[in-house]
Formats: C-alpha cells, structure tokens, sequence
C-alpha cells in the first residue's frame, strides 16, 4: 500500500485540487491566492521569460558557496575538535554558546560587515550551516570505537593514517545526517537573506513579485523554492543510502 | 618511567618473548578519583607460547593487554617484547577485541587486506595473502560481505585473519570469544588451536572463563581482584601434550576445578566491591 506512489502522495493531490477550487469558489480572495492553474501559468512564464533561471542560477551560486564551505569546515573543525582536547576547550564554549542562535539573526550582522552583494548571503548561509554540521562531526568522531583505532594502530598505521582511514569513515553516518539538516537550514537562510536585500535570487523575486502585486508569479516562485528544497532532501537521503551502503 | 635495563643491541635475539617487570597502572576517569588498576605485575611469557590471564571481570587483566599491546603508555615498571621496550603499538603484536573492531565500512577482504596495505605489501602479493587468510578461516564466498551481514562468530573469524594476514610474533586476544554462544565459541577453540598448530606464535590471551583457559592455554596467569596482583600460575598443558579428549580427561576436570577455586574467591570480592 504505502509503496504505491499514488497513495502515498495523495494528501498532496488533494491539497493541489483543493488549492484550484476554494479560490473559484470564492472560499478565499483569488487576489490573495490565486487558483493553482493560474499560477502554474505564471511559472511557465518565468519559465520562458529566464527570469526563474538567472534568479535560480544566482540563488545556486550563493547557496552552494555557502553550504560548501560550511561542510569542508564545519568537518575539519568538529573532527579537530574531538582529536585534541586543547581545540576542544577553545571551540566547545563558543559552538555551544552560538548554537541556540536563530540563523537569520546573523543575515543583517553580515550585511553590516560584507555588504549587499553575494559575500553577505554566503556568508549567512555557511555560518548558519556551520554548527550542525561541527556538532555531527564532533560527535561523530567522538564516537568512533577506541578499539577500531587501536586495530588499525596495532596493523601499522600513522596517527594521520587513523584520522583519514578510521575516525572520518567511522565518523561519516552522523556526518551525514548532520549535513541533511544543514541542507534544511541553507534553505531558509538563502531565501531570508535574499528576501531582506539585494537584487538577485529566488528569494529576491518572491519580495519583488509580491511588493508588485503579482501574486500568482509570487506563489510560482515559492512553490519553486519549496520544490527545489524538497528534491533536495530526497536526492541528499538517496545519495546518504547509497554511502551508508555497509550498514545494517 | 620506561624500562631502562635492556642494554642495546640487542637485535640478534629479537623474538618474541614478553617479559612484563612489575606493572602498575592508575586509571584516571575524566571525573572521579583515580583507581589503581595494576599493582606490581610480573610475569614471563616464553616465545611460542599460550599463556592465558584469567581473572574476574575489573581486575585489569585487559589493561594488562592494552599495555603490551601499546595502546596505554607504561607508566610504572616495564615491559619488553623479544628484549625491547613497548613504546607504542606495532604490527609486531595483533590484536584481536571481544567486540571484533572490523571496519563496518569495509568488506571482509577489504578488512583482511587493511594491515598488508599498511605493511606496504605489493598488490598481487596481498590479494594472494588474503585469499589464503580467507580460506584459513573458512570464509570463502563472504569476501564481498560486511561486517553486518556476518554472524558474531564470522566476524571474529575476520578480526583474526585480518590480525593474522601481517603475521604477527605475538598474538593478544581480549576475551574474542566472549560474545559468542557456547557452540560457537567451542568450534572456535577448535579452530584457534588449528590456526596455532599451523602458524606457532606466542599468545597473551585474556578471558574470565575458566574452562577456555585450560583448554587453550599452555599456563594460566590467575589474577586478583582490582588493583590486579598475578595470584598464582598454574600449568594447564594436557599430561601427554595432546589436546584431543583434553576436554573429557580427569586432568582436565582438575584443572579447571583447582583453578575456578582460585578465581572463584576473586570473583566474589570483586562482586562486592561493585556492590
């Protein structure tokens, strides 16, 4: 049953049919939602008219950027950080003083410092996604089996040799899914940052669209966003599967 | 303090030889006050031979191991493997844990061949050497399998041949078998004991049960209650040097009856001292 592709998004048919009848009907203003047709026409037209694509080129940019560098550090500062105690006692503190901090507070701190420009989303986006992504590694690598360490160090291995073929591997499931919520959290900074400023982006075209009074465009474009951050998750846990292959 | 007595030069009578010179050790917990482990441990284990520490659960017998194997640093009295100090861990001395430590992410051939690409062996070599431990240890048809896939018994068939494949002097088993059911861990004996007969090494190996010790061992180290003492060791080789019908002789009853008396007085302080 719940293999069945139709059931199993059912809910969403209905939620689409419903969406294109309360407005007709006139449940609700179509000035405030305009039927689902309608706004499947709008995309189509940003489609064709590329304002979908160069603003989404642009938003991918920014949103890659940022994740990206925040993976690459968010690992190598997590995994230093349960290698050496001294790391440890500097960085715990402030990751742990910094993580109950909503993510958007940081979007105008950076604009302060970075400006208006791509630099400030980046950097919004990649300090946002930075801790969860610390705290995976961290935990990760502290979790790691001291007799797994000991077995490799025991067949001959380096200490570097340990932290690149035994904790980083051994570390890689909540590294994995430490990175899923970081994805989840790219989202909602990259359009935040976009919608508060700037001149490009999936996020500034939703603000320019909906201050215009083009409300069928505007939800075009945040059924986009929301497609694009669902596809996303989707593909990011098929691609997790695939590396955690070994387990189970 | 390192072991200081071992004039250099040594070289020429490497071998195997385990020569532990009154052992202490302190663990020291994150939080809480220190414990004394280990407390004046000698001990001699000659090359080639299977000597087993079997003491009651807590009473340092694994950290005994631990710093034979270089994993802990010596820091009280000293130990030498075939008349040098340990400094740290080699592939010198296999280890194989109770909890088997294979790589999950890695298939069994890939967990075998582990320690022979850290040896720096040629490739052809290794997948030749590999296939070998492999079918030593009965596995052929697994290579591609992880760890998860496998029984307990199977993994620790693949944590031995992966300890064996870089042909260690000495072998240091931490309770292996501890974790299987009692038929398995029989054939398991069985099958150690083969491996042994084919490829002779010296072997520490640390258990709590009486009966496997006996049946393994070549002597058997019984040690105290924390802080771990060497109580008494016992000779536990068959009277004609065969293992076949050990396990039924009246030899064999004696043994293990004279030495669970030893252990047994151990085990109940050590039961209290947990409370």
């Amino acid at each position: 049953m719940r293999d069945n592709l139709f059931i199993r998004y059912l809910p969403l048919l209905l939620l689409a049919i419903l969406w294109e009848i309360a407005p007709r009907v006139h449940l609700v203003d179509p000035s405030e939602l305009p039927p689902l047709s309608t706004v499947c026409v709008a995309w189509w037209n940003l489609l064709i008219g590329g304002d979908l694509w160069s603003n989404g080129v642009s938003s991918f940019i920014n949103w890659s950027f940022g994740l990206g560098s925040s993976i690459i550090v968010g690992i190598a500062l997590g995994v230093m950080m349960a290698w050496s105690t001294t790391i440890d006692d500097i960085a715990s503190p402030l990751v742990k003083a910094l993580y109950p901090m909503p993510k958007s507070a940081l979007i105008p701190v950076m604009i302060l410092w970075l400006g208006l420009g791509a630099g400030s989303k980046i950097a919004s986006i990649g300090m946002s996604c930075l801790l969860p992504v610390i705290l995976s590694a961290y935990n990760g690598a502290r979790g790691v089996d001291q007799t797994l360490i000991w077995s490799a160090r025991a067949c001959g291995a380096s200490q570097r040799e340990v932290l690149w073929e035994v904790i980083l591997p051994g570390a890689l499931p909540e590294i994995l899914a430490g990175i899923r919520n970081a994805v989840a959290i790219s989202f909602i900074v990259l359009v935040a940052s976009e919608l508060l400023v700037g001149q490009k982006g999936l996020g500034y075209l939703i603000s320019f669209l909906g201050e215009g009074g083009v409300y069928d465009a505007m939800f075009a474009v945040v059924i986009t966003v929301s497609a694009l951050g669902f596809f996303a998750d989707r593909a990011y846990l098929y691609f997790m599967r695939r590396t955690l292959v070994w387990r189970e | 303090m390192r072991d200081g007595s071992e004039t250099p030069g040594h070289e020429g009578m490497a071998g195997s030889g385990i020569v532990f010179g009154a052992v202490s050790h302190t663990y020291r917990p994150v939080r809480g006050r220190p414990v004394l482990a280990l407390d004046g441990v000698s001990l001699e284990v000659k090359e080639r031979e299977f000597v087993a520490l079997l003491g009651p659960s807590g009473c340092g017998k694994s950290t005994l191991l631990y710093l034979l194997g270089g994993f802990l640093p010596v820091e009280n009295g000293s130990i030498s493997v075939g008349g040098r100090p340990v400094i740290g861990p080699g592939p010198d001395r296999g280890i194989v844990f109770q909890n088997y430590s294979l790589f999950p992410w890695k298939t069994v051939k890939q967990n075998v061949l582990y320690g022979l690409e850290k040896q720096r062996m040629p490739k052809p070599e290794r997948e030749r050497r590999a296939r070998e431990l492999i079918d030593l240890v009965h596995l052929k048809g697994f290579e591609d399998s992880y760890p998860s896939q496998l029984s307990g018994g199977m993994k620790q068939r693949v944590a031995i041949a992966r300890t064996l494949a870089i042909e260690p002097e000495t072998l240091l088993m931490d309770e292996p078998f501890g974790a299987l059911d009692a038929q398995t861990r029989t054939l398991m004996h069985e099958e150690l004991l083969a491996i042994m007969r084919r490829t002779p090494k010296t072997v520490v190996f640390v258990t709590h049960d009486v009966r496997e010790a006996v049946y393994l061992a070549d002597r058997v180290a019984v040690m105290t209650a924390r802080p771990g003492r060497i109580k008494e060791i016992v000779d536990t080789r068959p009277p004609n040097g065969v293992r076949t019908d050990y396990l039924q002789s009246s030899e064999f009853a004696a043994k293990v009856d004279y030495l669970w008396n030893l252990v047994r007085d151990e085990a109940i302080r050590a039961q209290e001292e947990q409370g």
